[in-house]
C-alpha cells in the first residue's frame, strides 16, 4: 500500500517537498545563527552563546544553539507596525512575494538523483519540468518584486531609493548570469537540471572545470541576485537607513530576512547543480554510491548529504565574503556589471558557440582554452585601462584656490 | 590669501595593474579574515562565569562604613560626606556618642545606592576615613527601598570586604583610636609636619 503510494511521483514529490521545506526553513534559521557566529569569529568575538534549550541546565548553554528559536519568538511578539502613509495592500503583500518567490525556487533542484521504489525509479526532485532552468531564472527574477514593491509601498524616500537600486542592480546582473548559464546550457545541450547533473556525473567533469570563467561570473552575480554584500545596495544601512525594509517591523521584516536566506540556499543549490556536479561527490573519479546508476536509498541519502554539504559551503562562503569586503559604490556596481561581467560572459558565449559550430563544445581542452583566452583578454584590458572597474577612483580635478577665495579675502 | 604654490597636493599612490584587477586585493582581504576565523582569538570575557581581575585599590564601587579597631563604627557624624555628595544620596542622623573618645556618632547612616554616582567625593571628604568605596560593582535589589543601604548594611559590607581591601588609616586627623598610627601613609606624615611648623610659628 505504502509502496504503491510512493510509486506515485506526485505523492513522492509531496513528501520530498515537506522534507526539503522543513530542512530549508531549519537551515534558514540556523543560517542566521551561523551568520552571527561567523561575523563574531572574523571580528575576534565569541558570538551568541547564551541561549540554550532548557532552563533546566543553568550552566550549560548548548553553545547558544537555541538562539534562532529565541529570535523567532522575538519577531513573533514584536509590534507589527503599518505606518499611516503606506500603500497598505502592497505593503502587506510585498514581503510575502519576496519570501514565496525564494521558497518555490527549490522545487526543481535535483537533490539526489533517482530512487528505486520497488522497481520503479522515482525522481528525488519535487518537480522535473522540461523547462527547469528557465523556471529557476524566472522565479529568481520575480523575487525582486518583493523588494521593489516594498520600497515603493513604504512611501519613504529611503525605501524608494533602496527598491529602485535593487531593481536596477538585479536587472543589470541578470544579464551576465543568464549569459553564463547559457554557456552551460549550450555546452551540455540540456535545460533540465536533472540532465545537467547527470551529464556532469557521467563524465566526471564538472562544469566549473569546463567553464571556470562562466562559473566565476555566475558566482559573482549570485551575490547581486541575493542582495548580499558586497552588492546589498538595496539595504545600505549607512546611507539608506534600512533601504527597502526601513518601514517594516516584526514578522514582515522577518519574512524579508527569511526570503534573503532562502534565496541564498536555493541560489547555492542551483550553482552547485550547474557548476559543481550537483550530488556528485568528487570530480574526475567515479565513487561507488555516487554513480548515476546507483538508485538505492542509502545512495540517495548520501547524494542528498553531498548536495547539502555543497550548499552549506556556499552559505559559509557568502558569509565569509560579507564580513570581508566593503560594499561597492553604486557606480562601481554598475560599471562592474556592464563593463566587466557582461563583456566577459559574452566572450564565454562566443567561445561556446564557436565550439558548437566545429562540434568541439564538449571537449575539455577547447572550453578551457576558450575560457583562458577570455580571462586573459579581460585581465589585460582591465590592467591597461586608465579607470579601473572598481577600486580607487581617479583624482578629482583640484580647483585653483584663487578662483574660490577671490581678491576680497585679505590674508 | 593662499597662493597656488602654497597648496600641497596629495595624490594617492598610483594603482598597479594587480590593484586594478581588484581580484587579488579581494583574495588578500579574504585571507586575512579567514586567518581570524580559524584562529578565533576571542577577546570577550564570558561575564558571569569569568570576571575581570579586580582593581581593589582604586575601583569605585559600593560604599562601606569602616569599623575602628574596637569594632565600633568609625564615623563621627561630621556631615562632611553628606555636604560633599553631588548626588545628595547620603542621609546622616547624628547623635551624642555613647563612647568617651568622641562627641558624636551616626544614629542612622543611609546611602541611596541608586542615586549615587560613585564619584568617591565622600571618601575624599571624610576626615576620619570612615566611609570608603569598595570594589563591589554588582549590587542588586528587588526594590528601590532595598537599594537604600543603612548603617548595618554598610558595616556588613565592611566586614565582607575588609579581607580583600584593607582599611585605610586616617590621614588627615591624628585620630588615635580609629587606627594604627604606625602604619600611617605619606600624606599623614606631611600633614603632621605642617602642623608642627604651624606650632613653631
Amino acid at each position: 500500500m505504502i509502496v504503491e503510494l510512493l510509486q506515485n511521483q506526485m505523492v513522492f514529490s509531496g513528501l520530498l517537498a515537506l522534507v526539503v521545506i522543513g530542512a530549508i526553513l531549519g537551515g534558514v534559521s540556523y543560517a542566521t545563527f551561523f551568520e552571527r557566529k561567523v561575523s563574531a569569529w572574523i571580528q575576534d568575538r565569541s558570538g551568541p552563546n547564551r541561549v540554550g534549550f532548557f532552563a533546566l541546565f543553568r550552566n550549560f548553554h548548548f553553545w547558544g544553539l537555541g538562539q534562532p528559536i529565541a529570535d523567532g519568538g522575538k519577531f513573533m511578539w514584536k509590534e507589527d507596525m503599518i505606518p499611516h502613509h503606506v500603500d497598505k495592500p502592497l505593503f502587506v503583500i510585498a514581503p510575502a512575494i519576496s519570501l514565496i518567490m525564494s521558497m518555490i525556487g527549490f522545487v526543481i533542484i535535483p537533490w539526489g538523483g533517482l530512487l528505486d521504489v520497488d522497481g520503479k525509479l522515482m525522481h528525488v526532485q519535487v518537480a522535473n519540468p522540461d523547462i527547469g532552468l528557465l523556471y529557476m531564472l524566472g522565479i529568481g527574477s520575480m523575487g525582486i518584486y518583493g523588494v521593489v514593491l516594498g520600497g515603493y509601498a513604504s512611501n519613504n524616500k529611503y525605501s524608494m531609493l533602496g527598491g529602485m537600486r535593487s531593481a536596477a542592480q538585479v536587472i543589470s546582473y541578470e544579464i551576465p548570469m543568464g549569459l553564463g548559464i547559457l554557456a552551460v546550457v549550450l555546452t551540455c545541450g540540456e535545460i533540465r537540471l536533472e540532465s545537467i547533473v547527470a551529464g556532469q556525473a557521467e563524465t566526471g567533469i564538472w562544469m566549473a572545470f569546463r567553464h571556470p570563467v562562466a562559473a566565476f561570473i555566475v558566482l559573482v552575480t549570485l551575490f547581486a541576485e541575493t542582495n548580499r554584500l558586497p552588492f546589498d545596495l538595496g539595504e545600505t544601512e549607512q546611507e539608506l537607513v534600512g533601504g527597502f525594509h526601513t518601514e517594516y517591523s516584526s514578522m514582515k521584516f522577518a519574512m524579508y530576512f527569511m526570503g534573503e536566506y532562502t534565496h541564498m540556499i536555493t541560489g547555492s543549490a542551483v550553482f552547485a547543480v550547474l557548476f559543481l556536479g550537483g550530488w556528485d561527490v568528487l570530480p574526475f573519479v567515479s565513487v561507488p554510491g555516487f554513480r548515476l546508476e546507483d538508485h538505492g536509498i542509502i545512495s540517495m541519502l548520501l547524494k542528498m548529504g553531498v548536495m547539502a554539504g555543497k550548499v552549506a559551503f556556499f552559505i559559509f562562503f557568502f558569509m565569509w565574503v560579507r564580513w570581508s569586503l566593503p560594499r561597492l559604490r553604486y557606480d562601481q556596481l554598475m560599471r562592474l556589471a556592464w563593463k566587466g561581467l557582461i563583456p566577459m560572459s559574452l566572450g564565454v558565449l562566443v567561445v561556446v558557440v564557436v565550439g558548437l559550430y566545429y562540434q568541439v563544445h564538449d571537449k575539455l581542452w577547447f572550453t578551457l582554452a576558450g575560457n583562458a583566452i577570455v580571462a586573459a583578454v579581460a585581465l589585460i584590458a582591465v590592467a591597461r585601462s586608465s579607470t579601473p572597474i572598481t577600486g580607487r577612483q581617479a583624482n578629482m580635478p583640484v580647483t585653483s584656490s584663487a578662483g574660490i577665495c577671490g581678491e576680497e579675502v585679505v590674508g | 590669501m593662499i597662493e597656488d604654490k602654497d597648496i600641497i597636493q596629495l595624490h594617492p599612490p598610483k594603482l598597479s595593474s594587480a590593484d586594478k584587477l581588484y581580484v587579488s586585493q579581494i583574495a588578500a582581504g579574504m585571507k586575512v579574515t579567514l586567518k581570524h576565523l580559524l584562529a578565533k582569538p576571542c577577546r570577550s570575557l564570558q561575564y558571569p562565569e569569568q570576571k575581570r581581575e579586580q582593581r581593589v585599590d582604586n575601583y569605585r564601587g559600593v560604599h562601606r562604613l569602616n569599623r575602628d579597631p574596637k569594632g565600633r563604627v568609625a564615623c563621627v557624624a561630621c556631615f562632611m560626606c553628606q555636604t560633599a555628595c553631588p548626588a545628595n544620596c547620603i542621609t546622616i542622623v547624628g547623635g551624642e556618642a555613647p563612647w568617651d573618645d568622641r562627641e558624636k556618632y551616626p544614629v542612622s547612616f543611609e546611602i541611596d545606592e541608586l542615586r549615587c554616582i560613585y564619584c568617591g567625593m565622600c571618601e575624599y571628604a571624610c576626615p576620619v576615613d570612615a566611609i570608603e568605596l569598595t570594589p563591589i560593582y554588582e549590587p542588586v535589589g528587588r526594590s528601590r527601598e532595598e537599594m537604600i543601604y543603612d548603617k548595618d548594611k554598610l558595616l556588613q559590607i565592611f566586614d565582607e570586604t575588609v579581607g580583600t581591601k584593607k582599611r585605610k588609616n586616617p590621614k588627615i586627623t591624628g585620630y588615635e583610636l580609629t587606627g594604627d598610627r604606625s602604619a600611617q601613609g605619606e600624606g599623614t606624615a606631611r600633614i603632621q609636619q605642617a602642623e608642627k611648623e604651624n606650632e613653631n610659628k
